[in-house]
Parts: C-alpha cells; sequence; structure tokens
C-alpha cells in the first residue's frame, strides 16, 4: 500500500509539474490540478496510512490507537476548498486572458 | 489583561465586519456615504492596532495577547498569539491600509465594482497572517490574502493586468502547494500545528525523523520566500507589482513582508530553540538570498525607467535586506531591521501613490518618454474627470518634489531620515557584535551600502527626469487633497520616526529580544506544558 500511494504521489506530481511548464494556459490548469491530487494525497499519507480504523473517537475509554489521526483528515478538506476555489478563479482568469489576447498562451503571445 | 487577549482578534474582525458590509450595500462606486463608511471602518483598525500595540507596550516585555479561538485548548484549538512582533506589523498594515483607501476613494474605487469588499478582506488576510499562531491556520489566512490580492491584482482590468495576474495567480498557487507540503511534513514528524508547541517538541524529535523535519522546513521556506519575492523566485514581483492599480499596489508593499514575517518567526521560534549546528539550519542560504536579492533589486533598479517599475524593484531590495538581517541572526540586527520593515513600507508605499500623482500631472509626451510604453503601459485607463473637484494648490510642485525627495532618501538610507537609523542600526550592531566581524558581516555591511548607494542613483536619475525635464512649465498643478494628504502623512510617518529614533529603537529592540527567545513565547502560548 505503502509503494501504491508513493507512486500515485509521484505519478501525479510529475505529470502535474510538467504539465504547469507548458505554455498553454489549460495544461497549466490541469497540472495545477494533479499537483493539488497529489498534495492532498500526500498530507493524508502524513497522518500514517491505516487500514480499518475510523478517524473519530466514540466511548469514553477508547483507546487512541485503534483510530486513525483525524488531523490530516480535516486539514484535507480544507486543502480541497481552497484548491478548489483557487483553481475555478484562475479558470476565470484565464478566460478573460483568453478574451483579451486572443489566444491561449501564458505570455498572450501565441504563434 | 483579559481586554488585552480580546483586543488580539479586532484587527481581523474589523476588516472582514467591513469587506461583508460592503456586499451588503448595492451601489458603492458613487455614493459618498459608502466611500465614508470604508473609511470609517479602516480607521476604526487603525485606532484597534494603535490599542493592542498600546496594551502591549505599557504590559511588559513579554507580554502577549494570547486568544484561543472557540475557547479550545490550546495545543488542540487554534490559538492568536499577538506579541510585539504581530503588533508591529499590524499596525504598519493599519496605517499603509488606511492611507490607501483614502487615496483610491478619491479616484480610483469607481473604476471597477467591489473595490472595498476586495481590499478590507486583503487587509484581514494580512492581519490574520500576523496574528495566528497555528501552522494551518496561518496557511488559510495566506490564501484568504492571496484570493483578495488576485482580485485587486486584477482590479481596473486591461490586458496588462490580466496576463501579469496570471502570472501571479499560478505561481502563489505552486506556493501554496509547497506550503501544504511543508506543513504536512512538519505536522507528520512533530505531531502539532501549534507554533509554540512545534518550537517545544522539535528538539524530541526521533533523529530518523529529523531529515524529514528539515526537509518540511526547507520545503515550507520555500513557499515563504516566494512570497517574500526572494531571488531567484522573485520574477513575478515587478510585473505585478507596477502593473496593479497604485492603490492596489501600495497595499501590496506590505504584502512581500508577509513573507519576511513568517520565516522571522517560524525560523527564531523553531531553530533558534536547538543546539549545535541545527540552530543555524538555513541561515547561509537565507544570507546569499538576501545578498543576491538586494544585488538583483538594486541592478533592476537601476535599468528602471518608469518610477512603477522602479518602486517595484524598491520592494525587492528591502525584501533582500529584511532575509539579510534574518540571516544574520542576532538581536541588533533585528532590531535595526524591524525599524527597516516600517520606514521602508511605509515610503515605498508612498512611492507607488506618488507615482500615480506625477502620472497624472506630467504631460502625455513627456510620459511616452518616460515609460516604456510598449512594455507596460500600453493601455492607460481613460481618466475619467474630477469626481472630486481638484483645486489649485500654491506650490504644488514644490510639494511634489519633496515628497519624492523624502521617500528617495529613505529608500536609498541617506541621513538624516528614518532609512539611515534603520541601515546604520543594522550595520552598527552587526559590527559591534561579541565575536569579531566575520565573512557574514561584511556581505551585510556591502549589501546595505552598495545598495543605498544604487537606489540613490536611481531615484536622482527618475527625478530628474520628472520634475525638472518634465514638468508643466507655468508650473501649475491641480492635485486632489485626498490624494496628496496620505502620501504627506506616510512621508512624515517615517520622519516622525526618524525624530523620535530613540524610543522607537528602544521599543524594537525590546521587541527582538523577545524574538529571539523561543522559550518565552512557548511560556506565553502554552504556560502549563512548556515543562515538557
Amino acid at each position: 500500500m505503502e509503494l501504491t500511494l508513493a507512486l500515485a504521489i509521484g505519478v501525479l506530481t510529475a505529470s502535474g509539474v510538467y504539465l504547469v511548464l507548458r505554455p498553454r494556459t489549460f495544461q497549466v490548469i490541469i497540472g495545477l490540478s494533479l499537483i493539488s491530487y497529489a498534495v492532498n494525497l500526500f498530507i493524508l499519507a502524513m497522518g500514517r496510512l491505516r487500514m480499518d480504523a475510523a478517524p473519530i473517537l466514540s466511548g469514553a475509554n477508547a483507546n487512541p490507537a485503534d483510530y486513525t489521526d483525524p488531523v490530516p483528515q480535516a486539514l484535507v478538506l480544507t486543502a480541497i476548498v481552497i484548491g478548489f476555489a483557487m483553481t475555478a478563479l484562475f479558470l476565470v482568469v484565464l478566460l478573460a486572458a483568453r478574451g483579451l489576447t486572443g489566444n491561449d498562451h501564458v505570455d498572450g503571445k501565441g504563434n | 489583561m483579559t481586554d488585552m487577549n480580546h483586543l488580539a482578534i479586532l484587527p481581523i474582525l474589523v476588516p472582514m465586519i467591513a469587506a461583508i458590509a460592503n456586499l451588503l450595500l448595492s451601489d458603492q462606486r458613487s455614493d459618498k456615504r459608502v466611500v465614508g463608511l470604508n473609511i470609517g471602518f479602516s480607521a476604526l483598525l487603525l485606532l484597534v492596532s494603535i490599542l493592542l500595540l498600546v496594551a502591549l507596550a505599557q504590559s511588559g516585555q513579554t507580554a502577549a495577547a494570547v486568544y484561543p479561538l472557540g475557547n479550545w485548548p490550546i495545543p488542540f484549538g487554534i490559538v492568536l498569539v499577538a506579541d510585539r512582533l504581530a503588533a508591529i506589523m499590524v499596525l504598519t498594515t493599519s496605517v499603509l491600509a488606511l492611507a490607501a483607501l483614502i487615496y483610491a476613494s478619491a479616484r480610483w474605487h469607481s473604476r471597477a465594482p467591489n473595490f472595498f469588499p476586495l481590499f478590507h478582506a486583503l487587509t484581514m488576510g494580512l492581519n490574520g497572517a500576523f496574528l495566528t499562531g497555528d501552522l494551518f491556520n496561518l496557511f488559510v489566512f495566506f490564501e484568504l490574502l492571496l484570493a483578495a490580492s488576485y482580485g485587486l491584482a486584477l482590479f481596473g482590468g486591461g490586458r496588462n493586468r490580466v496576463r501579469s495576474a496570471m502570472h501571479y495567480i499560478v505561481i502563489n498557487l505552486v506556493a501554496s502547494f509547497l506550503f501544504l507540503i511543508g506543513v504536512a511534513l512538519i505536522y507528520g514528524t512533530t505531531g502539532t500545528l501549534n507554533m509554540a508547541d512545534i518550537a517545544r517538541a522539535v528538539p524530541h524529535i526521533a533523529a530518523d525523523d529529523r531529515g524529514l523535519f528539515e526537509a518540511g522546513a526547507a520545503v515550507l521556506g520555500i513557499a515563504f520566500l516566494i512570497k517574500a519575492g526572494s531571488w531567484p523566485l522573485h520574477f513575478w514581483l515587478p510585473n505585478t507589482y507596477s502593473a496593479a492599480a497604485p492603490p492596489v499596489a501600495a497595499l501590496f508593499a506590505v504584502m512581500t513582508k508577509v513573507g519576511f514575517y513568517a520565516i522571522l518567526r517560524l525560523w527564531m521560534l523553531v531553530f533558534a530553540n536547538l543546539s549545535g549546528p541545527e540552530a543555524t539550519f538555513g541561515q547561509t542560504t537565507l544570507l546569499v538570498l538576501g545578498v543576491a536579492t538586494v544585488a538583483y533589486g538594486s541592478i533592476g533598479a537601476l535599468s528602471s525607467k518608469a518610477l512603477d517599475r522602479l518602486a517595484s524593484y524598491l520592494i525587492l531590495v528591502s525584501a533582500g535586506t529584511l532575509l539579510l538581517a534574518v540571516g544574520y541572526n542576532s538581536p541588533g540586527v533585528t532590531t535595526g531591521a524591524l525599524y527597516y520593515f516600517v520606514v521602508a513600507t511605509l515610503a515605498a508605499g508612498a512611492l507607488f501613490l506618488l507615482k500615480d500623482i506625477i502620472d497624472q500631472i506630467l504631460p502625455a509626451e513627456a510620459q511616452v518618454l518616460a515609460v516604456s510604453m510598449e512594455l507596460y503601459g500600453d493601455e492607460e485607463e481613460i481618466l475619467d474627470e474630477d469626481q472630486e473637484v481638484s483645486r489649485t494648490i500654491p506650490a504644488a510642485a514644490t510639494l511634489i518634489s519633496l515628497c519624492f525627495a523624502i521617500a528617495a532618501l529613505v529608500m536609498a538610507g541617506l541621513p538624516p531620515l528614518s532609512g539611515f537609523i534603520a541601515k546604520f542600526a543594522m550595520i552598527s550592531s552587526a559590527l559591534n557584535a561579541d565575536n569579531a566581524p566575520n565573512v557574514a558581516t561584511w556581505w551585510i555591511t556591502g549589501a546595505l551600502i552598495v545598495s543605498g548607494l544604487f537606489v540613490l542613483v536611481s531615484m536622482v536619475r527618475n527625478g530628474i527626469n520628472i520634475f525638472w525635464t518634465s514638468l508643466p512649465e507655468d508650473g501649475v498643478l491641480r492635485l486632489r487633497p485626498l490624494e496628496i494628504g496620505p502620501i504627506v502623512v506616510l512621508l512624515a510617518l517615517c520622519v516622525v520616526l526618524a525624530i523620535a529614533a530613540g524610543p522607537a529603537m528602544g521599543f524594537f529592540a525590546e521587541t527582538a529580544a523577545f524574538i529571539h527567545d523561543p522559550q518565552a513565547y512557548i511560556q506565553i502560548v502554552l504556560p502549563a506544558e512548556s515543562a515538557l
């Protein structure tokens, strides 16, 4: 499971970085989305990987060792929301730039 | 004491309420009362910030207002910590915000919708980032201020702004992801997000995890350096700042300082708490980057033909100077750096506003000479004439050139003004430190002095170009009091800080001593657990 997750994060990040460095705005926004998925997975992994463990304590004398760390899940939730909002905002700017410059090059120059 | 703790949240609440109130008002552009209300909110924020600083100043060197949000137990819930450093930052932001808002309310606010809510949201994000004591909450406030700054960077529209704002957004989104990776690594190794708790836990990290923690700190550092505009991560800065609307650019002058603040706070807190070689983790890097940023900013300033471009490079110079000071890691240098932070921010803000006034009064053909139009200024907005009545002020040209001269003296660090005092304090305490001057001392001294020369040359060249060759012959200029007023006040504050340098320096010295004493910070935030 560790290997699968590490590979997933690595592949997502590598593809994301490659796409962010491309000259078209659409590639950039897809690249940003991929990086944000990778980062979200990474945050989850920092709470240590657990199988079959709930993040919410129940009962007065629950043993914390039976549960997974809830904090990274809360962080991921916030990160997803913020990343989503920022990507949406970037989409609007991308469309505005497309309209103003007449092409989808990140520098507005086109070819 | 409890009253003071509640003061800690007000610098966040006031702009938040102001932003919400603006959204509820339908027409923000033409109504004079709405403009007045916004100025009122900003003035209220300034009042709150002054109260916070005064309360802290009166209650001892190690006093800080600690405000647990929702009253959760402190290492688990989010906490706001307003110590003197945060209060100085908040006050500087509030002063600059009020000046920029008054300036904008003369003309700029009606250029496009929703200026005021975005402006207040940016102020709220800045204050929140300065006040929070929680690493993830710092990320949230960063995003808040960035979201508002995206809107403000686009304010007014036009091809130039959209293009540079697009670069700005992409770079900051990537920086935010780096921020998250750093936070996650630090959480994974220390098990906490509270800054004081992190500082407390760091000496106890297992040897196996130490590398991971340092990697996290380094990634986080890169995210902060991008926001601080450090070389070589600064290429977004001159374009964005010079394309932004002038009142917006003035407030942006304090935005790069958030990166400086975060580095100062976290590095002093986390690494000064360690012993051995790890206590100086990243110091050399910060010094080298600081020198490189100062050098790049100075050369960039020399090569700038337009005043907005020049002001953007001056922001880089000041960012580099502050990084140098953090990298030098001595309380005396930090004292000078805090003083420098205040005056450089105010002067840079004033310079961005002044640039707009000069643009208005210069004859159009002179602007063509002064500005590389094809690069930066190709779509100047049509100036809608005189919403507020401009009137002829006697000796207006003298007033503007005097303002320009003061800004130049402060930015270049020439006596007798406050820029000189700040640089002198940094150099003198670097040379007079206990240990003999080392390589770092000479680098920091050289960088401060040489950058002063570069800045002076470029400012003088621009000043000659504007005031001696381009002003209208008859010397009759029209100025709006609402526009020249804030500039005069900002620069007057720089002069006042020079006159009151003794008490101000004393206050900054106490602040710096507190910054360099992480145990005191931990004691305040986690009184019961610091013994662990």
